[in-house]
């Protein structure tokens, strides 16, 4: 497997770490190691070329050089450009204020996630208040009419489809109605097209200019190549679009492809596409993609996702642990939200330094396979068992492993786990009577809100 | 347009790419090297390939003195060339068989379906298509509107049902209908969705026990893909065991070079190409001609 962008410079700046000063040399080496690691992030070789010649500017100035610690300067200097490159700023849509309905427009090449986008973008500016209106203008693909109703039909979103056949004409009938039904705002959803097909760009231009879209947003995938310099160019130039929306970021493509984008159109990304579901279109953090890129982990994200799925239920269940003690049911409760935040290993991954400390690790230990295990075991024991895992006697644990089909060793470290947290769990009561008030329980709540998806119970 | 043709005309661009090396002077020097190296590299070959073919190809100039800049242009060919394994059995040809399509979303899994399934027909093989995309919303209706073009029926459930017994149907249906081809499309999923990919390797589990004749697995990637492709083909293949791969979408100016390096990384051999739209334009795959059309050589 090759390394990842986040490996390879923490490899390089490992063996930075152990200099005291830096000479010329060891920043040629940090910069060769950068580019490579660059160009197997996808990111596009003249924007690789650029940013690594100032990334080197600056770090051989010799206050970088001097400093005691050189090595996290440059860490510092390449996270900094990083995060420049990609745009300083959260890009949001911007709206015609004395215009109804707005449009915005959607484009990009096959595949990229337009349709997809579009419904993920009529979600959230309903949830922000909007009457959004969806145009079926891919009259190419079949069926990519049907799927946006469909899309549409989940969110609750009405699609107009004109009469299926000229994109154009499907476009204009669109806005009429969106007038006649107080939709505030259109979303065009257009065919996928490759750049240098002169008949489909021409027909973008020719949709472009019918609705006159306040923001035409162009939908690229995370996990395109070198290419991607020519897509977005030549996408620039014909129909010149304001703004990105990455997709597929929910794999463990690096979107070295933003960099990119960024560098050569100078067109923000205003969104990223994190998933399947409908609320998955989050709004674009430059700082938090550059800290992702370079392996510094994604903490912001790791607390906004545990918050996401941790609902008012189990803020309660949090609080009857601190009252009652921990029991069973509540670690398996914790087990399925590990599993709902996307498994073991993508926490992990969002985790400083730990992305790379499991590359050492034997593939598997991070396996959420474990969690099965746990689960299974747990499923085995009784209701009271559970409630009251100290009643666990040799007897019931030979019970409980055969149930499971675990071994005894296995159940008695569940058990003995159980008795950690369940210290931890007292520990932090005596805490919180401490500290007492209002102002106490509230912190502990946050904690306990972080705590239902985020700790691990081993 | 011919196969030369319609692959030259959409490796059009990495071509004029390392025409400009190749023309830069007769003889060859560090430059030469270093901008050969970035090229492959811009071809979204990934670093590695890029740095072991050159130094190959360096050692072979050396050992064979070839000085030139265009004699090295046939050596590179044949170099790349070989980083490609050949198919020992076309899953498209070999009849009977019964090929499921599997990548991530996008990639042109329905679409290339809907191609072979016309292409079949015309060949007058009978042939089925099974929709097991019973996830992405009208995956099925793109299919059945693919299956009335060519004329093949599709065996297919509503959305939402199980992948895999959709999979056994269209398995069983094909063996009371005597169909020599069966062509099973599935959803389109991230490799780093293990609960995913699970489903799938069980999609595919049910096919390869139930079916009486062989069984491919062929991965569907999109030529613009960049260096994720490998890790793709890496969690696809370990699922799944992959039996090969189309590439899609190289009429655009990807270069496809990540082709390269999951066929030569995994040994996996490609069975076709998508150089364009229409029925005609998917192609079946010759490593040499597709080097010689990368490296611009006399056609």
């Amino acid at each position: 497997m090759f390394n990842s962008l986040s490996d390879r410079l923490q490899d390089t700046f490992d063996k930075l770490r152990g200099k005291g000063r830096l000479t010329e040399d060891d920043i040629n080496v940090a910069m060769r190691e950068i580019r490579l690691a660059l160009l197997e992030a996808d990111v596009n070789f003249r924007v690789v070329k650029n940013f690594v010649a100032r990334c080197k500017e600056k770090c051989l100035d010799s206050e970088v050089l001097d400093s005691l610690t050189p090595a996290q300067n440059v860490v510092r200097i390449v996270l900094d450009e990083l995060t420049t490159l990609l745009g300083s700023t959260d890009s949001k849509l911007t709206l015609a204020q004395n215009r109804t309905p707005n449009v915005i427009m959607l484009v990009g090449l096959q595949g990229s996630g337009k349709t997809t986008a579009a419904a993920k973008l009529a979600y959230l500016l309903k949830s922000q208040g909007h009457s959004p209106l969806l145009a079926a203008c891919d009259t190419h693909r079949p069926a990519a009419a049907d799927q946006l109703a469909t899309l549409g039909g989940e969110i609750g979103v009405s699609v107009y489809r004109g009469d299926g056949r000229d994109a154009v004409a499907v476009a204009t009938g669109s806005i009429q109605e969106a007038v006649d039904h107080l939709n505030d705002i259109v979303i065009v959803d257009t065919a996928g097209r490759l750049q240098i097909d002169e008949e489909m760009m021409e027909e973008a231009v020719a949709i472009k200019r019918a609705v006159r879209p306040d923001q035409i947003l162009m939908v690229v995938d995370a996990m395109t190549g070198q290419d991607i310099v020519n897509v977005v160019t030549e996408f620039a130039n014909r129909v010149d679009f304001d703004g990105v929306i990455m997709s597929k970021l929910d794999g463990d493509a690096r979107g070295g492809g933003a960099l990119s984008v960024r560098e050569v159109t100078g067109k923000p990304i205003k969104f990223v596409s994190m998933g399947e579901k409908p609320e998955s279109l989050e709004v674009f953090h430059p700082d938090r993609m550059a800290k992702r890129i370079l392996g510094m982990g994604d903490v912001v994200g790791i607390i906004e996702q545990a918050q996401k799925v941790a609902d008012e239920q189990q803020i309660q269940d949090a609080e009857r642990m601190l009252r009652e003690g921990f029991t069973m049911d509540d670690l398996l409760s914790q087990m399925q939200q590990i599993r709902k935040m996307g498994g073991l290993a993508k926490i992990m991954g969002m985790i400083p330094g730990m992305e790379r400390a499991m590359g050492q690790m034997p593939s598997g230990a991070m396996d959420d396979s474990q969690l099965t295990r746990i689960e299974a075991i747990i499923h085995s024991m009784t209701r009271e068992e559970r409630m009251r895992p100290k009643i666990i006697n040799g007897q019931r644990r030979k019970r409980i492993a055969v149930g499971s089909g675990r071994s005894i060793q296995e159940v008695n470290q569940l058990i003995k786990q159980w008795d950690e947290m369940n210290k931890m769990m007292s520990k932090m009561k005596g805490m919180m009577n401490q500290g007492g008030g209002k102002k106490g329980r509230r912190a502990m709540q946050q904690m306990m809100r972080n705590m239902g998806g985020g700790n691990l119970p081993f | 347009m011919g196969f030369f043709d319609s692959l030259k005309q959409g490796l059009k661009r990495s071509r004029e790419a390392i025409n400009e090396i190749f023309y830069m002077g007769g003889e060859v020097d560090e430059q030469f090297w270093e901008d050969l190296e970035d090229t492959l590299v811009m071809g979204d070959m990934g670093a590695e390939v890029a740095m072991r073919v050159t130094d190959d190809l360096r050692e072979q100039a050396a050992r064979e003195n070839l000085t030139r800049a265009n004699q090295l242009r046939d050596a590179l060919a044949e170099r790349l060339a070989e980083e490609f394994p050949t198919a020992e059995r076309d899953p498209f040809t070999d009849l009977p068989s019964c090929v499921l399509f599997v990548g991530i979303n996008g990639a042109g899994k329905t679409t290339t379906v809907g191609k072979l399934a016309g292409r079949a027909r015309d060949a007058g093989v009978s042939c089925l298509i099974g929709g097991a995309d019973t996830f992405r919303a009208a995956a099925i209706e793109q299919l059945e509107v693919w299956g009335r073009r060519a004329g093949v029926d599709v065996i297919t459930r509503d959305r939402g049902a199980d992948p895999a017994s959709v999979c056994y149907e269209v398995v069983e249906e094909a063996e009371k209908r005597g169909s020599r081809l069966v062509l099973i499309d599935t959803a389109g999923r991230l490799h780093t969705s293990s609960d995913l990919m699970r489903e799938l390797a069980k999609v595919v589990n049910v096919t390869r026990k139930r079916s009486g004749i062989p069984v491919s697995v062929v991965l569907v990637i999109d030529a613009t893909t960049g260096q994720n492709g490998l890790n793709q083909a890496h969690e696809f293949n370990d699922a799944l065991e992959l039996d090969g791969l189309i590439v899609t979408k190289l009429d655009g100016t990807a270069k496809g070079g990540i082709a390269l390096a999951i066929s030569s990384q995994l040994g996996l051999p490609i069975y076709r190409i998508g150089v364009g739209e229409t029925l005609d334009d998917l192609q079946t795959f010759d490593a040499l001609d597709f080097c010689r059309a990368l490296v611009g050589e006399g056609m």
